[in-house]
């Protein structure tokens, strides 16, 4: 009944990237573009945390940490680039 | 040995309700109408579901194996202190790179105080 629940879950989210997947594609600016992956990577997260419960192991828990990250960085890269065209600004004294 | 059992059903059903609200709020991602909607629906949602999941897996974890998961833990605090952040700096680049709101838009409030704060500087 519980790997049920599990599978069930982890369809459910399969399901959900894949909707996500459709705004990515068919999206009319580039800011809706960025909310859809955000969303693809949380939802990444949550993929592996009901696949570790449904093997009973404990090794993919640092690729929740890792994927987090990533999808952060990504998102706060995009958006400084779209917001002011740099993305690591350089102050000169000068 | 039954109250564990029950543990163990309640941390799967936390995991399940995260699966249920996900897929709502990709329902909501795919049928709002601008970005701004969009972003209500992927940031708020999609934060509640997977702190839902990662703390049904904790919980899991931590009756079957008696273990607590730090790891686990950091990334419960870590997607609940980024995922807002990286709503709100996205929905703020969309606005400032001039994304168009929905025809059923009454009222544009931000539009004024950007533009007279312009004029003051």
């Amino acid at each position: 009944m519980i790997e049920f629940m599990l599978v069930t879950a982890i369809t459910l989210y399969c399901i959900s990237v894949l909707l996500a997947l459709y705004r990515v594609v068919r999206g009319p600016s580039i800011p809706d573009r960025i909310v859809a992956m955000d969303m693809i990577g949380v939802n990444v997260i949550s993929i592996i945390a009901a696949i570790s419960v449904l093997f009973r192991t404990m090794a993919f828990l640092e690729a929740i940490l890792i994927i987090g990250l990533f999808a952060f960085i990504s998102t706060i890269a995009l958006t400084r680039f779209l917001e002011r065209g740099v993305i690591i600004e350089r102050k000169r004294r000068d | 040995m039954s109250g564990n059992v029950v543990i163990e059903y309640f941390g799967a059903g936390l995991i399940l309700a995260g699966g249920i609200i996900s897929v709502l709020s990709a329902i909501g991602v795919v049928q709002f109408p601008d970005v701004y909607t969009r972003a209500h629906a992927a940031t708020k949602s999609a934060t509640l579901a997977v702190l839902l999941t990662l703390v049904g897996a904790l919980v899991y974890i931590w009756v079957t194996e008696a273990y607590i998961s730090v790891r686990l833990i950091l990334g419960i605090i870590f997607v609940f202190i980024t995922a807002p952040v990286a709503g709100h700096l996205t929905i703020r680049a969309a606005y400032r790179s001039g994304v168009d709101l929905a025809k059923e838009t009454k009222e544009d409030e931000l539009r004024k105080v950007l533009l007279s704060k312009n004029e003051e500087s």
